[in-house]
């Protein structure tokens, strides 16, 4: 008798694609409002970029039940932490987190594909990029979703910084200014739309920089 | 005495129906240095008197922060308070978790009250040596409780625990009629009275009094 397999799978892809640039002092994480299932239209309103503390922003495709039930425990855990050490947590501190917690259920994993960006502590830009169980690193950009195969090159075209076999050790963040990474990302969007039939409606930029948070929306092709 | 036979552990009962053990622990809150809470319509507002061990430590921390809508102050064995202030804090924390809104003053304090009395009816346990005024806001308005070591918990419109609190109670029973309609300033005002009041004469300096606010429109935070 062959093995009785599951008629039903926990796990759905909501599609849509999320990108991350850190610049010297600011980063912008970028996640389109698409959210699908199979070929069909959920809604083109869905926010997957979530602010988990005053420097750490956090934008995540995949199974969007799981990133809410992710976003959730971070932010709670976050709360505590607050309450712990009486200051907010610092982006490299929540990458660890967000890796521990993605292991945390390795034997049945969050479906969720992340990058946290922000700033850390001396307020230069950084980019975390992760794996469904928490395998990170921490990189100058990043893309994950449906349509980081189709902007991860084109980002290592424009921002690849020279081999890390390289001496000096070169930093990974940007040289562009904040306007010409926001200009990239909406480029990155707009290419990435006209391919990925998981991407469009409308992509939320969220830029982090000094002055604080800054959110604006762009619209994508609708098709 | 006759209290020396029936006051060894918190589950032996007096001949005059009394648990000895519960009426210490109250006293320990009255040995405490001075809390004093407030509320109008709109506001909740605690004060503290802050003791120090001598000139060379630092003030005891008698004010916590549960969540945005609640805080409390204490009296008594300020460790025990601490420990109770972080069950709190876990409460709210996961009620906001399951249902996504603030945690309901009332019910979280019937549940520390249940806490509180689960110590004063086992043999291996004793209770918790400290008092606790609980200050927050929720859907039903502004409100102040007094939680006590035995297990009962009160409303109030305002009270005063630990040491040379009645000075306190006497300046707050005058006054109390007026709180309801009080304005933010006002009621800052009466509870700074009050504190004096229970200082009998010391100095009323910011390193001896705490006051910590919360209101509509203002989460919990300490001046």
């Amino acid at each position: 008798m062959t093995k009785q397999h599951a008629n039903w799978s926990p796990y759905d892809n909501n599609g849509g694609s999320c990108v991350a640039i850190a610049g010297s002092d600011y980063c912008v994480i970028a996640a389109d409002t698409r959210m699908s299932t199979g070929y069909n239209i959920l809604t083109r309103d869905y926010s997957k970029i979530s602010h988990l503390a005053e420097k750490c922003v956090m934008a995540s495709s995949g199974f969007q039940a799981d990133v809410k039930a992710l976003q959730k425990v971070l932010s709670a855990r976050h709360l505590t932490y607050q309450h712990q050490h009486n200051k907010q947590m610092s982006c490299p501190a929540m990458a660890q987190l967000l890796s521990n917690t993605l292991y945390y259920k390795r034997f049945f994993p969050y479906y969720s594909f992340n990058v946290l960006g922000g700033l850390d502590s001396e307020g230069k830009g950084c980019v975390f990029t992760y794996d469904a169980v928490g395998s990170y690193e921490r990189v100058g950009y990043s893309s994950q979703g449906s349509g980081s195969t189709l902007i991860m090159p084109f980002l290592d075209n424009q921002l690849k910084s020279p081999s890390p076999l390289l001496l000096p050790a070169q930093d990974a963040v940007t040289p562009l200014s904040e306007a010409e990474a926001v200009d990239l990302v909406k480029t990155v969007f707009a290419s990435a739309t006209e391919r990925d039939i998981y991407t469009g409606d409308k992509v939320e930029i969220v830029i982090l920089n000094a002055g604080g948070i800054h959110r604006e929306f762009m619209d994508l092709r609708k098709d | 005495m006759f209290r020396n036979q029936y006051d060894t552990d918190v589950t032996t009962w007096s001949p005059a129906g009394r648990l000895f053990q519960v009426e210490y622990a109250m006293e320990a809150v009255k040995q405490g240095s001075a809390a004093i809470g407030l509320r109008s319509k709109t506001h909740v507002v605690l004060a503290c008197v802050n003791k120090a061990n001598s000139e060379l430590s630092s003030h005891q921390k008698k004010i916590f922060k549960v969540d945005d809508h609640i805080g409390v102050a204490i009296a008594g064995l300020t460790a025990d308070g601490r420990v109770l202030s972080r069950y709190m804090r876990s409460e709210c924390i996961n009620y906001n978790y399951t249902y996504e809104s603030p945690l309901p003053v009332g019910r979280l304090v019937v549940q520390l009250a249940d806490k509180a009395q689960v110590c004063t009816q086992r043999s291996w346990k004793r209770p918790y040596g400290v008092g606790l005024l609980v200050a927050g806001l929720d859907e039903s308005g502004a409100h102040l409780y007094y939680n006590c070591p035995s297990g009962n918990y009160f409303e109030y419109q305002a009270f005063a625990i630990g040491s040379r609190s009645q000075a306190a109670k006497t300046y707050l029973e005058r006054k109390f009629n007026n709180f309801t309609a009080s304005s933010r300033e006002d009621l800052i005002k009466d509870a700074l009275i009050a504190a004096r009041e229970s200082l009998q004469g010391e100095k009323l300096t910011s390193s001896v009094c705490t006051i910590a606010v919360v209101g509509v429109g203002e989460p919990f935070h300490i001046l």
